[in-house]
């Protein structure tokens, strides 16, 4: 059990997919202009992350070796179609917020690296654990680079206002506001590393 | 004067990367020399014209007419793959020196959301034919763009004394947002050939 929790924070934390590995940058960047829509990004993805890592270590014994990575790709573009689905059909406003990176979900490099590295050669549990690890990792980071950018750009945070809306730099909202915050929260989280 | 607008969007006021943020992990790990930028974007270009060529077929043929759009995900990923796997294979016999210039780029195609992302928007803006492919051939120019101003600037930036912090991602991240503040200033120039 130990080691299951160790993976857990290992994901959060040591091998936090945004802020230490930099993978699935594409999403980040772009669905996270509000704190709501990068929570639900990254809730989204979590989902995915965790459903593929329990069906990949199920079947990693089934799978031949030459065809896996294809295989990995179908089992988690399947996954995806089924969230998108549902998320048409249940919280549409989202789903359009979200627009062309709910499908693009299937193609961030987290959920394929995750197969490979973790899910196809470990069990069912541990692998839970690491779905949860590096999808509250993900899920954090963006939810902290959208209250960021939310609080910076109109100064409120999921919709409750902090300070005047004038006093907000709209750059923050807008694209290029979230390569710089993105730079600046990856120095500080490197400075807070170090120590 | 209609593809004139359809350019311009494409390569200047949205461009692909600074303003859609498609294809970043590529736009980050291959622009630290100018020439491996202008490999990965003349690969862009090359599998993006086929596959949305290839896309746009499928899901007017097959997905629309037998009310199957719902498998647009599965079917278009699988799709990209199997074709870079086939140009990688016909390139290998046919143009041997194109395939040395571009053979370590193309693998990384498969999983690039810039190439299974356009295709979808392709599709989801309603486009024709015609105007889908100049659509599809100026995002990739706007990539490759995209890449020789930042890997020029990263040239430079390897040359210059950065706080520790800051050195590797974050500085690189942090510049590609001051080009992307640079980008913003051509919104509007569609405007005038609307």
């Amino acid at each position: 059990m130990n080691n299951n929790v160790k993976t857990l924070v290992n994901g959060i934390i040591k091998d936090n997919p945004i802020f230490i590995l930099l993978l699935g940058l594409c999403p980040t960047l772009a669905t996270t202009s509000s704190a709501i829509n990068g929570l639900s990004m990254g809730l989204a993805t979590m989902f995915v992350l965790i459903m593929s890592n329990i069906a990949i270590s199920l079947l990693k014994n089934l799978i031949p070796d030459k065809v896996r990575i294809p295989a990995y790709i179908v089992i988690i573009a399947a996954f995806v179609t089924a969230l998108e689905m549902a998320m048409n059909a249940y919280v549409p406003v989202l789903a359009d917020a979200l627009g062309v990176f709910l499908p693009l979900i299937a193609v961030n490099c987290i959920l394929l690296g995750r197969a490979e590295a973790f899910a196809a050669k470990n069990k069912v549990i541990p692998s839970i654990f690491d779905g949860v690890g590096i999808g509250l990792g993900f899920a954090g980071a963006l939810t902290i680079l959208g209250i960021v950018r939310e609080l910076l750009g109109t100064g409120k945070i999921f919709d409750f206002a902090i300070f005047p809306e004038t006093f907000g730099a709209l750059l923050f909202v807008l694209a290029p506001g979230a390569f710089i915050a993105l730079g600046y929260l990856i120095v500080i989280f490197n400075k807070l590393q170090k120590k | 004067m209609e593809y004139i607008g359809i350019i311009l969007v494409a390569i200047f006021v949205n461009n692909i990367v600074y303003s859609q943020f498609l294809g970043i992990c590529p736009f980050l790990g291959v622009s630290r020399k100018v020439d491996t930028a202008i490999g990965m974007g003349a690969a862009v270009a090359f599998v993006l014209a086929i596959a949305t060529l290839v896309t746009f077929f499928l899901q007017k043929g097959i997905l629309e007419p037998f009310n199957l759009q719902y498998l647009q995900t599965i079917v278009f990923i699988l799709i990209i793959a199997s074709l870079v796997q086939l140009i990688e294979i016909i390139l290998k016999k046919a143009a041997p020196a194109l395939y040395q210039a571009l053979g370590v780029f193309l693998p990384l195609m498969s999983t690039n959301c810039l190439i299974l992302g356009t295709c979808i928007l392709v599709i989801q803006k309603d486009f024709s034919l015609f105007p889908g492919m100049i659509y599809a051939i100026s995002i990739s120019i706007g990539f490759m763009l995209a890449l020789i101003i930042f890997s020029g600037v990263r040239e430079q930036l390897a040359l210059t004394r950065i706080p520790k912090a800051m050195q590797g991602m974050p500085i690189a991240i942090i510049t590609a947002g001051i080009i992307a503040m640079a980008f913003m200033g051509f919104s509007g120039i569609d405007q005038m050939f609307k």
